[in-house]
């Protein structure tokens, strides 16, 4: 049986497992809409960890974090995980907590009927709705460019009369088409506890798998020491943030060993991180703040507790997945296939996405390479779902049901309505997946980061000022997007969102200016505009439900709700 | 204990900007790791560190409490 066959069973078994986790979910379906959307906020501390780190791990950090390193060093390191370490579980402490407060307090299911409460306004949701959705898409995308790749590269050989072109690998766009199909049945079976269940389980597998591809990678390689060697030998400068002139000098005599034929692998060019550059990415992620499918898992807590074990442990989890990956993408740069001393990827290599997928089809056994591949799987679909039981969310509660009566549609096509949007919205995305293979994973993902990221200030002005007025939250959400926009365009016409070259501005990334720039709109917007009423400030900043009652001892009436009385 | 962890938070921004490994990647942490890698590898163990730290002493002791409050159906408010 050859090893591409070998990924098919072992894929088509992982597939089927999530489907039963899909169908056995849907048993202990309550069959309401807090219990479809938010799980009827019963989920514990270990399953509330599972799902939002599994949520907040996509391809992004399997394969776009080796892409990365593989092309531009391990700086992706500190770019990404020691950044979001600290600023993921600060977002979590400081928004998380007392959103689900709130939550729990008034029976929020999404964002934006927090946002339309606090802002006083019905309509919020109609700027809010398209920005959000439009922010998911390149994250869905992320997800399905990086299974799909992943997919082809490692059943190559599996199906060689039929896909020659594909050299036997299930072509990339059946591999998109089974990873969206299958995501969506589950999800449409269990709702969101079937998600959260299923991403537990997909979460420890692409832990542990992740842990298994590094050991057995580093065997082949001679031993992790020997494989870092290696990598110093012929790339030093991706081993480091900035190349020093001793490693230009490096390059350039190994370029020439390479050309006259002495050696196989062809260096990289030394590459430097910009100083400006690697502190602003200190900015991206604030996203985690705005995410709407992370938001709808903090719902589901069964208490604030439950958040004490992913504070913790989300810095450390994120440690676990991202160092063997990015460790695997660096040594692939000077890694030799033991038996035929060729490099293990070629010269020249433009498909950087396809690094890892390759370095385990040609290192790893088959089977250990069929699991290496579930895991990767398991990465991005346990995002996936969470996204796809997200967009039905905010477009049943925040569209339909806002804006048509209740008895005018009856719960089953509000059910039907949501279930097709969803669809509709995969489907757009699908269709981009075969537009764009090429992109880079971890570009597109930095760009949907930023967008989230500069939306940011609303929700925290939102829980930590009062002054914040809707003309604020409207300037803000309108100036990322412009903003964005622009420099999104500027961005695609000029890096095509792949390659060594990262656009900046000013040698910082351009979150850094759009975040200033929507912050700034907050923040004038509300100074200049009437003030929000007494009863809403009195609402979420009277009895805060996550404020310590001795940081405002002068304010603790309870207004409203089911919140009780004095 | 809010300062402390604000103290904190400064010092890993701080600590992140390790300008001093910018140009090196040795010596090699356990063999195999880059000093500057291996140094970012602690920075996430701080933040766990500083994570439990803030669930420690400065979780907002009223939202415990929620947990035994009814769910409510659908958002209050009319907007």
């Amino acid at each position: 049986m050859t090893s591409g066959l070998t990924a098919v069973i072992v894929i088509g078994i992982y597939m089927l497992l999530l489907l039963s986790i899909g169908v056995l979910s849907n048993r202990v379906f309550k069959g309401t809409a807090a219990d479809y959307f938010v799980a009827s906020r019963g989920i514990g501390p270990f399953v509330l960890l599972m799902s939002v780190f599994g949520t907040t791990m996509t391809s992004f950090a399997i394969i776009g974090s080796s892409a990365e390193a593989f092309t531009a060093g391990l700086g992706v390191y500190g770019k990404m995980v020691s950044w979001s370490g600290i600023f993921h579980s600060i977002c979590f402490f400081l928004v998380g907590v007392r959103l689900w407060a709130f939550g729990k307090r008034y029976g929020y299911q999404t964002q934006i009927q927090f946002f339309r409460d606090r802002f006083e306004s019905g309509h919020m949701g109609l700027l809010l709705f398209p920005v959000l959705v439009g922010l998911i898409v390149p994250y869905l995308l992320m997800g399905v460019v990086g299974a799909a790749t992943a997919i082809e590269s490692i059943t190559a050989g599996a199906f060689s009369v039929f896909f020659a072109a594909t050299k036997g690998g299930i072509p990339y766009w059946i591999a998109g088409l089974v990873v969206c199909g299958v995501t969506l049945i589950y999800v449409f079976f269990g709702g969101v506890r079937g998600a959260a269940w299923a991403n537990t389980f997909q979460t420890v597998v692409f832990v542990v798998l992740g842990l298994v591809t590094f050991v057995v990678i580093a065997q082949r390689l001679g031993g992790p020491a020997a494989a870092t060697r290696q990598v110093m030998h012929v790339n030093p400068a991706h081993l480091k943030l900035g190349a020093a002139d001793a490693d230009q000098k490096i390059y350039e005599q190994r370029l020439a060993e390479y050309e006259a034929g002495q050696s196989k692998i062809k260096p990289r060019r030394p590459h430097e991180i910009p100083s400006g550059v690697f502190f602003t990415y200190l900015f991206i992620p604030l996203s985690v703040a705005m995410f709407p499918h992370l938001f709808q898992h903090w719902l589901t807590a069964k208490s604030a507790r439950s958040f004490r074990l992913t504070l913790i442990a989300h810095p450390l989890l994120m440690m676990l997945t991202w160092l063997p990956c990015v460790l695997i993408g660096v040594w692939a740069t000077a890694a030799i296939v033991p038996e035929t001393g060729l490099p293990v990827i070629p010269p020249d290599f433009a498909r950087a996405n396809a690094v890892l997928p390759m370095m385990v089809n040609k290192l790893a056994p088959p089977f250990v390479g069929g699991l290496l591949v579930a895991g990767v799987l398991a990465a991005i679909m346990s995002s996936l779902d969470s996204q796809f039981i997200c967009l039905g969310s905010i477009f049943t509660n925040d569209i339909v049901s806002h804006y048509i009566r209740k008895d005018r549609l009856g719960d089953r096509a509000v059910l039907v309505l949501g279930r097709g949007f969803i669809v509709l919205i995969v489907a757009a995305t699908y269709g981009f997946s075969l537009w764009f293979p090429g992109a880079s994973v971890f570009r597109l993902g930095i760009w949907c980061f930023t967008g989230y990221a500069a939306l940011a200030p609303l929700v925290f002005a939102a829980l930590y000022w009062k002054r914040t007025t809707k003309a604020g939250a409207v300037a803000c959400v309108l100036t990322a997007a412009v903003v964005g926009v622009f420099f999104f365009y500027k961005a695609y016409s000029e890096t095509a969102l792949a390659g060594e070259h990262e656009y900046t501005i000013w040698g910082m990334m351009p979150v850094t200016i759009i975040l200033a720039a929507s912050t700034l709109a907050l923040v004038v917007v509300s100074l200049m505009t009437r003030p929000p009423s007494a009863a809403t400030v009195a609402k979420f900043f009277g009895t805060h439900p996550s404020l310590d009652a001795r940081a405002y001892p002068s304010e603790a009436v309870v207004v409203g709700g089911s919140w009780g009385a004095r | 204990m809010k300062n402390v962890s604000v103290v904190l938070v400064v010092f890993l921004v701080l600590g992140h900007h390790d300008f001093w490994n910018w140009h090196r990647s040795e010596p090699l942490i356990l063999g195999f790791i880059p000093v500057g890698l291996a140094w970012h590898t602690m920075i996430s163990l701080f933040a766990a560190v500083l994570a439990a730290l803030m669930a420690r002493y400065n979780w907002p002791p009223s939202v415990d409490a929620l947990e035994s409050m009814p769910e409510q159906t659908g958002p209050a408010a009319g907007h």
